[in-house]
């Protein structure tokens, strides 16, 4: 049953999605290939409209899936279940977290959450880089235009972080890639 | 009154989930501009304890903040209207692009710039771990966690191994507490032999 897989797979994305949007994209991609919901190609495309467009990106995300499988109500399901968690815990649990949050145990866990995710970040980071200059999957070969775009855009971001003392927003990054993507594969 | 609140809760979180382009960190000040300074809903001291609280617990942080301030104000539906405020200019925007998104890409040029496009997320998404690792606090257990979760997530990626992140996150938990736990006994061993 698509929606209960819905609600139940962006539930668990609300359950362990610490540390904001980049923390919850590995998680994201994770249930939506292991169901098969869509391609890892289309989903980078729609991380990139979600960065895009206003919003949590999370919900974005949810509402894209949920759309593509099962159209609206499918939308709604999946959005509601990925805002549930974040809902309920501030709901019940204001007062009490404040004090639970100070448990030694508690903090424990966290402190162990937090390095595990910014390994798993840097690690869908690094599989994305890879894969774009030397697809994996497919016949292991390297991808001349993927390569170029890379080399330029770390170019870009390095400098700008140099000169400017700043990196540049994810749009403004989006936007020049898509141009470089134009430009490229063009030739 | 008490709709009239509602109303306002909702159209003031719309407003925040419409403008608040990059997700959850980018709409903190925005909601503190709005509901501590103008509104004067919250207190800015309530602000950093929700963002707080936001940080440690799952899901959007957008979510955390605006369901707070709504409680606050007026109790569960006022929750529900805040909440509901900053999720449906996303929700709308991206139904709306879902149905048309397929079809854009059969465009030559467009597709081509979603190819660039997908390179361009690889680096944000690696940015934002370096700009945390830079921030992290750089002890032996965070950085021994980092390191295994890393290794291991990168060779499920690159051999479509069929382990979920999260249960790497669990184990993360588990082996954090598990130190804690015992560290925390041999100091308590050192005190009783003293």
């Amino acid at each position: 049953m698509i929606y209960v897989d819905l609600f139940l797979g962006f539930l668990r994305v609300g359950c362990f999605a610490f540390g904001g949007a980049y923390g919850a994209i590995p998680l994201i991609r994770d249930v939506v290939l292991s169901y098969g919901w869509l391609t890892d190609e289309a989903l980078v495309y729609m991380i990139a409209v979600s960065e895009s467009t206003p919003g949590p990106i999370m919900v974005n995300l949810a509402t894209y899936v949920g759309s593509s499988q099962a159209g609206f109500p499918g939308a709604a399901l999946a959005t509601l279940a990925v805002v549930l968690p974040s809902f309920i815990i501030i709901l019940f649990a204001m007062a009490i977290l404040k004090a639970f949050l100070k448990n030694k145990y508690v903090q424990a866990v966290l402190q162990g959450l937090k390095p595990c995710i910014i390994g798993i970040i840097l690690a869908t980071g690094v599989y994305m880089l890879i894969n774009n200059c030397i697809p994996l999957r497919k016949n292991i070969s390297v991808n001349v235009q993927g390569t170029i775009i890379t080399a330029i855009l770390a170019m870009i971001v390095l400098s700008a972080k140099r000169i400017a003392k700043k990196k540049p927003s994810p749009i403004v990054l989006i936007v020049i890639s898509a141009f470089l993507g134009i430009a490229v594969y063009a030739v | 009154m008490k709709k009239h609140i509602l109303l306002d809760l909702l159209l003031t979180f719309m407003k925040i989930g419409l403008f608040t382009f990059g997700g959850g960190y980018a709409m903190i000040p925005v909601i503190e501009n709005n509901c501590v300074e103008k509104k004067k809903w919250i207190t800015h001291d309530d602000m950093m304890n929700v963002t707080v609280v936001a940080e440690s617990t799952p899901g959007p942080i957008a979510i955390n903040c605006a369901t707070f301030v709504g409680f606050r104000q007026a109790g569960f539906s006022g929750a529900l209207a805040a909440t509901a405020g900053t999720v449906l200019p996303s929700f709308i925007i991206i139904y709306v692009i879902s149905m048309f998104l397929n079809n854009f890409l059969e465009i030559r040029l467009i597709a081509n710039a979603f190819k660039g496009i997908k390179v361009g997320v690889g680096i944000l998404i690696l940015d934002a771990a370096i700009t945390m690792i830079r921030k992290m606090r750089k002890a032996s257990l965070p950085c021994a966690i980092m390191g295994c979760s890393f290794v291991i997530m990168l060779f499920i990626n690159i051999f479509s191994w069929n382990f979920s992140s999260m249960s790497l996150m669990l184990i993360a938990a588990a082996v954090s507490l598990v130190v804690v736990a015992l560290k925390d006994g041999t100091k308590r061993k050192g005190v009783a032999s003293k």
